[in-house]
């Protein structure tokens, strides 16, 4: 990587030297064992691994519960967002911090606390129960715990394309005579669109690769509700490197596949506004 | 469709936006609100649209209150300073957008809409771009565009706010004249708030001059610029000079000399300001039989047929600003630290007290 | 805008539509209720029951179980690995935003998509690499074996795990923020002689305080919460190479529900702890990029 234009700031070789080395040794290396680790074995080996039924369970539980927590964050992440940004109510700042509760928290401590609230005798489960709806232990759980992980991704992401948005195009939609469901789903929405579709690819990413949150809550019983991380833990506790690897890399090839088109999408919003 | 604006009061807070306005606005007649930032123009123009409401009064559109119907029944045409249009649409669909939101009994047929799009898209010569996207368009053919979606809807009253306010002072210029035709072939009354008083002037039936929430004067241009009302009015409209004085038994006395002001041969003596147009100061070599303010040439500009001169008063150092027609200034010989002798006509006369410097 | 300044409240304040285009009083204390509603099940009613299964047996117990030596070898090292992955991550974090957003190169793009990766892994596969790379069957694990050098199921394997996890915080947070400042502040220092490091410690760093002080935040606490990686990479010896986060597990699965609680409580209170830094820095960060902009504004008026 050569530099390109002659630059009056010294440091560059300084900065991108650490830069490079950091992300060789700490990133790149690690990471690259995957795909050598996988390279040992043969393609039907591979192929075997990763479509071994309880391998194919895993993952359609994790990606099925993934995005169903992803759609319910869409809509209540906007609701949210919308209540946040547009009326005033008593400790609404207290509320807008709380929203963020899932990053700072430690997806252990979500985790047990989760399981405890749903679990038929928690303070929410024990309402459930007697409905015949459980939670704890079934993909129900699952969905639950990867909601809470899930939300402020939507809610973060639509917050400041609302707060954004001017008055006076709502104004001129009213004055054309539009009521106002009409101006909130023909002017507002498509607005907000790609920052929603932004939000559930961010909410669907996190949510896939999640374990602290859900293990404790999923029962990870095999076939049903075992997630893909657990699967790959059970794997390597059998000293069987070479599955875990493989299904490892399908997980992360998704992941890259995903991490590759919010990036596009982030960088087609932002022409789109410069335009 | 006339308005009647009666006794309108709007506060923010503490500050006072309207003061008790009441104003008339004749069907078909285009009228301009003109007045600094502050004085209330946009707010008024905003609580007609009904985009706000008043704290007090009442809005009559031809005789029926419209106080407090909502803005999307009141059948006005809003037209925003920063265009407003919708970015995720294209002209087309821009425009069609108050058609599409009828009520479904009301709506037109797609077809219908599509005439009548493109009848409007002709009508602000646009008809080329009807599906580019709002980012794709100068600022004014955005604006064009903004008033195309705003006549869609057939208003009963099309409402301006600085309209061309964010743009070039050229194509401000252009758009001026086009609106003043436009405003010829479609004959909706309308109504529109600037700062900039050529444009006041040029365009519009009837002006009215506002100033810190309330109404100055209201007239024809010609009514409020050689008729100006008030001392506000006066100072607003044209260049103008403030010359400081006493009033005194029908008579103004500026310095060492007097000049008629008949119209407070009865007032007390007190002090006084007289505002005199820049064009309205008579410059000659010597003292002429009346007032005469001898005066120093600071500064001269020819600008075309009018030279600009800056002088300084022998009396007191005051600045007096002249325009006089070039043919004069040349014939004068006018050069920079020439004396010469100030003849002020057409003198406004206000009581000091009166006078908002 | 033509209309008033005070017509309108600041930005980051909600915008409070007039009646003209606003919804009925029933349809926003509906919509509000509702989001408060399913925002005090998603979040607030996990979080008091932390608290409330901390104090089940008792304030005694509570802080029994937090005194309990294994706890606080945990929380040892927990401390320990902050300690080392968060430094570590803002050199990183500062060399790669200094680069990046100061220079034009090609590649930059890329450099900047490497840096998101480890957002984009599962926390079980960060852990895992390192697992494959140190392991007993890994790369370098014959020749770790035989200088009896140990790293997975040890503490310099968690070290690694985490820094892993939470290298890009710094440098997400101080990116974009450097790239909107540009280099005009950086390039007059520079011409009037000042020098590399004088440059930076007197123009770049306060003008990034706040963005830096927000991304420590963040990767702190992640690096003291992060549960996933460090569970592949630890072995769960107690005593050794327990986390706090893993400490929980460990109380959880032994039925010590009070014990497990009372240790998360500790967490919970930092988390907290987190958001309110988090929601100071982010209001210190708007007040000063206003007084930016007023500055310009000012300049603007001045020259114009």
């Amino acid at each position: 990587m050569r530099q390109s234009s002659r630059s009056v700031l010294p440091g560059f070789g300084v900065s991108l030297g650490i830069t490079c080395t950091y992300l060789s040794l700490m990133v790149l290396l690690p990471l690259a064992t995957i795909f050598t680790r996988t390279a040992d074995l043969t393609w039907d080996g591979f192929w075997g691994t990763v479509t071994n039924p309880r391998v194919v369970a895993s993952y359609r539980v994790t990606f099925g519960a993934s995005l169903v927590a992803a759609l319910v964050n869409t809509v209540f992440g906007l609701l949210v967002a919308w209540v946040l940004v547009r009326y005033r109510f008593p400790g609404r700042r207290l509320v807008d911090a709380i929203v963020d509760l899932p990053f700072a928290l430690p997806t252990a401590v979500a985790g047990i606390s989760l399981t405890t609230l749903y679990a038929s005798n928690g303070w929410v489960g024990r309402y459930l129960e007697p409905l015949g709806i459980k939670v704890a232990y079934t993909w129900v759980g699952i969905t639950v715990a990867l909601i809470f992980i899930g939300l402020p991704f939507v809610v973060r992401t639509v917050q400041p394309v609302l707060d954004d948005l001017e008055v006076e195009v709502e104004e001129a939609a009213a004055s054309l005579g539009a009521r106002r469901w009409q101006t909130f789903t023909r002017v507002v929405l498509p607005t907000v669109a790609p920052a929603l579709l932004t939000g559930f690819a961010l909410a669907f990413a996190r949510a896939i690769g999640e374990y602290g949150s859900v293990v404790f809550i999923s029962g990870n019983m095999p076939m049903k509700t075992e997630i893909v991380p657990l699967l790959i833990i059970t794997k390597l506790e059998q000293y069987d490197y070479a599955g875990a690897t493989a299904v490892a890399l399908v997980m992360l090839l998704a992941s890259f596949a995903l991490l590759l088109t919010i990036n596009l999408m982030q960088w087609a919003a932002r022409r789109r506004a410069g335009a | 469709m006339s308005i009647q604006v009666r006794n309108l009061r709007k506060t923010f807070g503490d500050f006072v936006a309207l003061d008790d306005v009441s104003l008339e606005v004749p069907g078909g007649e285009l009228v301009a609100l003109l007045g600094p930032s502050g004085s209330g123009k946009t707010t008024l123009l905003r609580i007609i649209a009904g985009l706000e409401a008043a704290d007090q009064g009442t809005i009559h559109f031809h005789g029926e209150d419209a106080t407090t119907q909502p803005v999307r029944e009141r059948q006005v045409g809003f037209v925003f300073q920063h265009y407003a249009l919708f970015r995720h649409m294209s002209v087309f669909e821009n425009i069609a957008f108050g058609l599409r939101v009828r009520p479904r009994p009301v709506r037109p047929s797609e077809a219908e809409i599509r005439d009548t799009v493109m009848g409007l898209l002709k009508l602000v010569q646009l008809d080329v771009l009807a599906n580019r996207r709002p980012s794709e368009l100068s600022g004014g053919q955005r604006q064009r565009v903004a008033l195309a979606r705003a006549l869609a809807v057939k208003p009963k009253v099309l409402l301006l706010d600085e309209p061309f306010g964010a743009l070039d002072a050229k194509v401000r210029k252009e758009l001026r004249r086009w609106l003043r035709r436009l405003h010829e072939e479609v004959h909706v009354t309308s109504v529109f708030v600037t700062h900039d008083q050529e444009e006041a002037l040029e365009v519009s039936d009837r002006v009215v001059i506002m100033n810190e929430g309330r109404v100055e004067q209201s007239g024809t241009p010609e009514e409020v610029y050689e008729g100006p009302a008030t001392p506000f009015v006066c100072g607003f409209l044209g260049d103008v000079n403030l010359f400081h004085g006493r009033i005194s038994h029908g008579r103004v006395h500026i310095g060492d000399n007097e000049l008629d002001a008949p119209e407070w041969s009865d007032a007390p003596d007190q002090a006084g300001v007289a505002y005199v147009r820049t064009y309205d100061v008579e410059v000659t070599p010597s003292p002429t039989g009346g007032a005469s303010l001898e005066a120093v040439v600071r500064h001269s500009r020819a600008f075309g047929p009018v030279v600009r001169l800056e002088l300084e008063l022998v009396q007191d150092g005051a600045t007096v600003e002249a325009h006089v027609p070039r043919g004069r200034a040349d014939s004068l010989r006018i050069a920079k630290g020439q004396r010469v002798f100030l003849s002020p006509t057409n003198l406004r006369v206000y009581p000091r007290g009166a006078s908002p410097s | 805008m033509a209309t008033l300044a005070f017509s309108r409240p600041a930005t980051t304040a909600p915008r409070a539509i007039e009646r003209a285009t606003g919804e009925s009083e029933v349809i926003r204390w509906t919509l509000t209720a509702t989001a408060l509603a399913f925002l005090a099940l998603t979040l607030v009613l996990p979080l008091v029951l932390v608290f409330h299964g901390a104090l089940a047996k008792g304030f005694a117990a509570y802080l029994a179980a937090i005194r309990e030596p294994d706890a606080l070898s945990a929380a040892r090292l927990t401390l320990l690995i902050a300690s080392i992955a968060v430094p570590v991550n803002l050199v990183f974090g500062v060399a790669a935003a200094w680069c990046i957003s100061k220079f034009e190169f090609r590649g930059k793009y890329l450099l900047i998509t490497l840096i998101d990766l480890p957002f984009a892994v599962s926390p079980v596969i960060s852990g895992m690499i390192f697992v494959l790379l140190f392991g007993m069957h890994g790369w370098f694990g014959s020749w770790l074996f035989d200088h009896d050098i140990k790293i997975i199921f040890a503490v310099p394997g968690i070290v690694l795990a985490t820094t892993f996890v939470t290298a890009p915080f710094i440098a997400r947070e101080l990116i974009p923020l450097m790239q909107e400042q540009g280099t005009e502040e950086e390039q007059a220092a520079i011409v009037l002689g000042a020098g590399g490091w004088q440059t930076f410690w007197r123009i770049t760093l306060p003008n990034i305080k706040w963005g830096l002080l927000y991304g420590l935040i963040l990767c702190n606490a992640r690096a003291m919460g992060e549960f996933g990686a460090v569970s592949v990479v630890s072995g769960h010896i107690r005593g050794e190479t327990n986390t706090l986060p893993l400490h929980v597990e460990i109380l959880y699965n032994e039925y010590a529900f009070a014990a497990s609680f009372a240790v998360a409580s500790i967490l919970t209170l930092l988390a907290l702890v987190t958001l309110a830094l988090k929601t100071l820095v982010e209001w210190r960060q708007r007040r000063s990029a206003a007084e930016r902009a007023d500055t310009d504004d000012s300049l603007e008026r001045i020259a114009a």
